[in-house]
């Protein structure tokens, strides 16, 4: 509290430095919120880490399949975020992902014979109508999601395994659902959707920005704004001369992955619900103070309740990645581990396990840590066995940030 | 001050709530009795009452948190089911509670406008919001607040309670009522809350204003009520009272003794 700025004045905030800007930045950090610093922080260590002891991880081939791998726990995680940002948690997504799979491939085999679309759909739908089940469990008679989600990993399982049968599998040779996980953008189609994407996020942020200097409101500095958009160009830039380089062994193999763009449609989806959207609030608060929210006349059920059907949903879109890439499904599928993985990468990307405290992005970052982990480790050749014990340390170690900024934060 | 206060009691003219035979029992708990009590229109009613006495339950039933089992409540003059917080918000009751209910990961504005956020074109106007939750703080003299963009956890007990009563502020009510807003706080906080409150009285705004420090009470308040046990055992105007008959009032129930001084 060494600045006393009055907000009785507000244009005393209209010309802020950029000194100042990054002080008040700082100012929040040191109060606990730290955003995603940590999780990037760690992406950078581990990436340090692998390189040394392998060159083989930052090349442009390693880094675009480390995309792609972690796309399944991107969106799970980002599945999880939903449900970890009002206070529960739901320990099915993964067998949820698994039930969204197997409708997917069962409606696709030739003998039903649905077009891709719909058997996308399908599955959507179904998902979307478990979380309302387990959400309704939850909120309307009041079971622990715990317990409740608990169940729904043993009970989508067993769903599985008995439409798969013992040691089944369904292929999906459709060839756009297939396409979903292994297609890319041609080059310069890559090149044209990258710039489009950052020009409107750089003229939606400058117009944001630009409103808030007029109104005399506090704004980030010009010169921060134009670093941004310079720095998301540069970003971007990188990302498709990776995605454009050959990475193939045999046959020549190039261009961003579509699952890229389905990644990246789903965060952009949950970050506008989140953040601009009256529901985002609400989930927030009540996640923050449940009582509070009630006594400002939020309907605690109805938000819980999306809550849930939106996380199905989520895991449900990672179910049909996951069967696109492995063009089938199977009962070999370990629905328990994707949710161990979910919730890690909710929380080691940012999110609190303690509810109202989180992003879509947090699930995108962590899930992209733990596939680095995953991925480094299977080129340095270790076992599952390791990989768990690491994951598990990464995710102690993510849950202890979080219990630390907590405690910095509430006083 | 007081200049103020006394043609306040004296303009007491207009009825605002109507409290007539409120009960409500927690179990076999009678935690209000048959209450009754009026809240005039732009003054400020104190609610007295040692520990336990119903003032909390009591403000619960106003602002439709939990509603009395037995009783009519009346807004100006018209019988009303206060049945959720919502009910209570349309008619223009804003409530500021002993416990705040801030959201502690939202930040300033947005815990202001919890429940009402503006919109435009569906999206949460954020500068509109951003102004108006400025502009309230400045009205009630609030200046400690770094930005309206920080997190209510890092606000100090002070600037939280005046968070929380710029919420109440913000939507133009014409009751706020307060749950012991200055039972947490320190000398300098205190003064700045009650300053808060007679600022609301001159904005044409009714308090009722639940406290049982009687210092407070007696620099800021038009008219006294006091509850003891769940009962409502006395109402009458500051002038027309003093803290020894208020004390017996609490504890006993009933006083002997007379205001010396007339005014
Ligand atoms: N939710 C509740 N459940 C059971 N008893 C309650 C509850 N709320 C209040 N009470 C009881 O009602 C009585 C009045 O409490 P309260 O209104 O909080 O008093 P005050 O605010 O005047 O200190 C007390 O005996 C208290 O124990
Ligand atoms: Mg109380």
């Amino acid at each position: 509290m060494s600045t006393h700025a009055a907000p009785a004045r507000p244009e005393d905030h209209d010309a802020l430095g950029v000194r100042e800007y990054l002080h008040l930045v700082w100012q929040r950090i040191r109060g606990g919120e730290t955003g995603i610093l940590p999780v990037l922080g760690g992406f950078i260590l581990v990436s340090i880490i692998f390189q040394v002891l392998d060159q083989q991880y930052l090349t442009a081939g390693n880094l675009i399949n480390l995309l792609v791998q972690s796309a399944v726990f991107m969106l799970l995680g980002m599945a999880e975020v939903l449900v970890l940002l009002l206070g529960e948690i739901d320990l099915s997504v993964g067998f949820v992902a698994g039930v969204s799979a197997v409708v997917l491939a069962w409606l696709a085999q030739p003998q039903v014979g649905w077009p891709w679309w719909a058997t996308i759909l399908a599955a959507l739908v179904v998902t979307a109508l478990i979380g309302l089940l387990q959400g309704s469990l939850v909120t309307r008679i009041g079971l622990p999601s715990f317990v409740v989600t608990l169940g729904g990993l043993l009970f989508w399982n067993g769903v599985m395994l008995f439409v798969l049968g013992n040691g089944g599998a369904i292929l999906i040779r459709d060839d756009v659902l297939v396409q979903i996980s292994s297609g890319t953008l041609s080059r310069p189609v890559g090149w044209v959707v990258m710039i489009v994407l950052v020009a409107l996020w750089a003229a939606l942020m400058w117009r944001r920005d630009a409103r808030r200097r007029t109104s005399s409101l506090p704004a980030p500095p010009l010169a921060l704004t134009i670093t941004k958009i310079v720095a998301a160009f540069a970003g971007g830039a990188g990302l498709i001369l990776l995605a454009n380089a050959d990475r193939g062994i045999r046959a020549p193999v190039y261009g961003l992955p579509w699952v890229v763009l389905v990644v990246l449609a789903v965060l952009l989806v949950w970050s506008f619900l989140l953040g601009r959207r009256r529901f985002g609030v609400y989930v927030y608060a009540v996640g923050g103070n449940a009582e509070a929210a009630r006594r400002a006349g939020i309907n605690l059920a109805r938000i819980r309740t999306a809550g849930f059907v939106l996380c199905s949903l989520t895991a449900g879109i990672a179910g049909i990645v996951y069967a696109s890439r492995l063009r089938s499904i199977s009962t070999s599928m370990d629905g328990g581990t994707l949710v161990l993985y979910a919730v890690a990468a909710a929380v080691i990307g940012g999110t609190s396990l303690f509810g109202g405290r989180g992003k879509a992005i947090h699930g995108v970052l962590g899930g992209v840590v733990i596939a680095a982990i995953n991925n480094g480790m299977g080129l340095l050749g270790f076992s599952a066995a390791a990989k768990y014990v690491v994951t598990a340390v990464v995710l102690v170690v993510a849950v202890t940030i979080d219990a630390l900024a907590r405690r910095r934060q509430s006083g | 001050m007081p200049a103020t206060r006394g043609a306040a009691t004296a303009a007491d003219t207009q009825t605002l709530l109507r409290l007539t035979g409120v009960s409500k029992a927690f179990g076999p708990v009678q935690a209000l009795t048959d209450v009754r009590l009026d809240v005039p229109a732009g003054a400020v009613t104190a609610l007295v009452g040692d520990n336990g006495a119903g003032k909390s339950t009591l403000i619960k039933c106003i602002s439709g948190i939990s509603p009395p089992d037995a009783g009519t409540i009346a807004w100006k003059g018209r019988e009303v089911r206060i049945d959720s917080p919502t009910v209570a918000n349309d008619l223009g009751i804003q409530t500021v509670y002993q416990d705040l209910a801030l959201c502690d990961n939202l930040d300033i504005v947005q815990n202001m406008f919890l429940g009402r956020e503006r919109l435009r074109r569906g999206q949460l106007n954020e500068l509109s919001m951003e102004q108006a939750a400025a502009q309230t703080l400045s009205e009630l003299a609030v200046t400690t607040v770094r930005s309206v963009r920080q997190l209510v956890a890092s606000l100090s007990g002070g600037q939280r309670q005046s968070v929380a009563i710029a919420k109440a502020v913000l939507w133009q009510s014409e009751l706020v009522i307060m749950d012991e807003p200055t039972a947490a706080l320190g000398v300098a906080q205190t003064r700045m809350v009650l300053d808060l409150v007679r600022t609301l009285v001159e904005r044409g705004q009714a308090v009722l204003l639940v406290s049982h420090n009687l210092l407070d009470v007696f620099e800021v308040a038009d008219r006294i009520a006091v509850m003891r046990q769940g009962r409502l055992v006395d109402v009458r105007p500051t002038a027309r009272t003093n803290q020894a008959i208020v004390v017996d009032l609490m504890t006993t129930g009933e006083t002997s003794r007379s205001v010396e001084q007339a005014t």
